[in-house]
């Protein structure tokens, strides 16, 4: 499979013994390296220190992480109170507590106020495993894309998360990051492009365009060497920056090979899947397949049982891209 | 290391004669701003007016003039639905043309039907959704301790919005930093939209409530305005806990027919005789503060 050089994938990328981190533990080496380039960094923490990876951030710059406890909706207006005195803070829980509990004071007081509050939601989607429904958030990219001023970023994996989180510094204004539990294929490398607002095209393909987001991006990868043996070019596209959308480099690809498969692990409506529809709708109508939860919660479950229970690993997208591809020709 | 303090200016009784001409004049515009937006709430401004006037005219150190000099006192407002009496006392203190109060809830008007930040910096905070503000108020003050920043937060809040568990959360965290520079100020007017916050989710007690929290609890008169600025003084002077003083209002204070009426919450008076008379009955208070003056 025809691999494209300026993505600077490793050279490991389909070995069996390719690197395994959580997205998580990028966040955290991310806030370190934050918290060093830039003073006015801190990190505010709702009682899940280790579990979102913000030990380390603590351990460096005790005067800049903050302790809230159990308390989402203050978690979100305190930061915004920090953003207004001039610092840039960063909230971190669980995506279905932060923006899942916190979606309003996200919206008035970062969004509306225009404030750098950068909201890092951990254990997003189905693969937390066997915590179950309730701590499986799958909502999230829909509740953080529709608001005005929010950027959203979906890595694919630890490497990409620390760059997020550097770029999240960056950009004057409140970001989403949404980042997993489960450790996944590090395929980036420190030299791989990242900039939000930039989608990624990992290998060239003509005959369908794969367009993913997060950890998922590995398994359309391994989807596409598959569909190359069944004689199918599959082009894969990493798209972190689920808003703004790469639209440039989405609708080309759209043009290029008339079918798109989209990838996630959330709700497809009103995800990456609900936004490329929508991109395509309005420029470059071609048939979709969407790989994410169909209106359905998670269960407890191995995240490995629950990716393939979901229908989200790669021989579901191999058949998806099939069926896409039938689709089109229909068109004709 | 505490930061270095300063107590308020001393307020001489000229100037308290002066403060209390001053609200009756603020109430006065409010009220025809009201009538002439046709929509926004009557109650719990005119209860704030004196509160208001104090603070931008005695408490707060500020200028109109540089509205985002770094280091003014920050007044955040939680409840954001009184904004009319924040921005006719802002008008006032010269914060911008007192024409301007006639565009309130107009399209394209800085003056929105609740505050917004990016169109007025020196608003500090959007407010509306009740609860949202004294946690930034918190937020803010966090980093002032950390500087050892030479301003002081002050955060208004309404009786009703406690109900809020997020005000609560922030109570929380103001206690566990004992943020010595915040003060809250609760409109304890006891109205909401709905009628006697103490039939919809009773408060009381609330003095002991914030007491277990960890603040310092003063409760004054609230259209006293002298009362006001010691409690102000005194939280200043407070280097232990959070303040947050209890000020009892009255609903729609200086128009009687407003006044302890829950109906009066949400609506202004109307252009002709309601407007009239209310504007009738605050002229001749002011007949009453003078006389006391000579």
């Amino acid at each position: 499979m025809p691999l494209v050089k300026a993505a600077k994938l490793s050279p490991k990328i389909f070995h069996k013994d390719i690197a395994k981190i959580p997205t998580r533990n990028g966040f955290g080496e991310g806030l370190v390296l934050a918290g060093e380039a830039d003073e006015r960094v801190m990190v505010l923490c709702a009682d899940l220190t280790e579990s979102t990876r913000t030990e380390a951030f603590k351990r460096a710059f005790p005067d800049r992480f903050v302790q809230l406890g159990v308390s989402e909706q203050s978690l979100a207006a305190i930061a915004a109170g920090m953003a207004l005195a001039g610092r840039i803070p960063f909230i971190a829980s669980y995506a279905c507590f932060s923006p899942g509990r916190n979606w309003e004071q996200i919206r008035t007081t970062a969004c509306l106020q225009e404030v750098n509050v950068k909201i890092a939601g951990a254990h997003a989607g189905v693969s937390v495993g066997p915590d179950g429904a309730t701590h499986q958030m799958l909502e999230d990219i829909a509740l953080m894309r529709v608001l005005p001023n929010m950027i959203v970023l979906v890595p694919c994996d630890a490497i990409e998360t620390r760059k997020a989180v550097l770029a999240a510094v960056q950009h004057e204004g409140p970001v989403y990051i949404r980042f997993a539990r489960e450790k996944t294929p590090v395929f980036t490398t420190d030299k791989s492009p990242f900039a939000i607002g930039k989608a990624q095209i990992l290998n060239t393909g003509s005959d369908v365009a794969i367009v993913a987001c997060g950890p998922l991006v590995y398994e359309a990868l391994l989807a596409a060497k598959e569909l190359e043996t069944h004689g199918v070019s599959a082009k894969v596209i990493n798209c972190p920056s689920i808003k703004p959308l790469d639209e440039a480099t989405l609708i080309a690809a759209a043009k290029q090979c008339g079918a798109v498969v989209t990838v996630e692990e959330a709700q497809a409506a009103g995800g990456l899947g609900g936004a490329m529809a929508e991109l395509l709708g309005s420029n470059y109508p071609v048939p979709i397949e969407r790989v994410g939860l169909e209106d359905t919660f998670g269960q407890s479950g191995t995240p490995d049982e629950l990716l393939e229970h979901y229908k989200l690993t790669a021989p579901w997208i191999i058949k998806a891209a099939k069926r896409v591809i039938k689709r089109k020709l229909h068109l004709y | 290391m505490p930061h270095v303090r300063q107590t308020l200016a001393p307020l001489t009784d000229a100037k308290l004669r002066k403060l209390e001409l001053q609200a009756n004049a603020i109430r006065q515009d409010l009220l025809k701003m009201l009538t002439q937006a046709g929509s926004g709430h009557s109650a719990g401004p005119l209860g704030m007016a004196d509160i208001f006037t104090a603070l931008y005219f005695h408490v707060l150190n500020h200028n109109p003039r540089k509205p985002e000099w770094s280091e003014r006192d920050r007044l955040f407002l939680s409840n954001g639905h009184i904004a009319p009496i924040r921005y006719t006392a802002m008008a006032h203190a010269g914060y911008f043309p007192k024409s301007e109060l006639s565009t309130l809830r107009q399209l394209g008007s800085r003056l929105q039907g609740h505050p917004e930040y990016r169109l007025l910096p020196a608003l500090e905070n959007t407010s509306g959704p009740l609860g949202d503000g004294s946690p930034q108020a918190v937020g803010m003050a966090y980093v002032g301790m950390l500087e050892k920043a030479p301003w002081h937060v002050y955060c208004c809040m309404s009786d009703g919005e406690l109900a809020a568990g997020i005000t609560w959360e922030a109570a929380l965290f103001a206690g566990k930093h004992k943020l010595h520079n915040l003060t809250w100020i609760i409109d304890r007017n006891n109205i909401q939209i709905d009628g006697y916050t103490e039939d919809i989710m009773p408060l009381e007690p609330l003095h002991d409530k914030f007491a277990a929290f960890g603040f310092t609890v003063l409760e004054i008169d609230g259209h006293n305005i002298r009362e006001f600025v010691e409690a102000c003084d005194r939280s200043k002077a407070t280097w232990e806990t959070p303040t947050v003083i209890i000020a009892h209002t009255i609903p729609g204070k200086g128009v009687s027919y407003m006044e302890f009426e829950p109906a009066w919450h949400g609506k202004p008076p109307q252009q002709g005789d309601e407007l009239n008379s209310a504007l009738k009955e605050l002229r001749t208070l002011n007949g009453k503060i003078q006389s006391e003056m000579e």
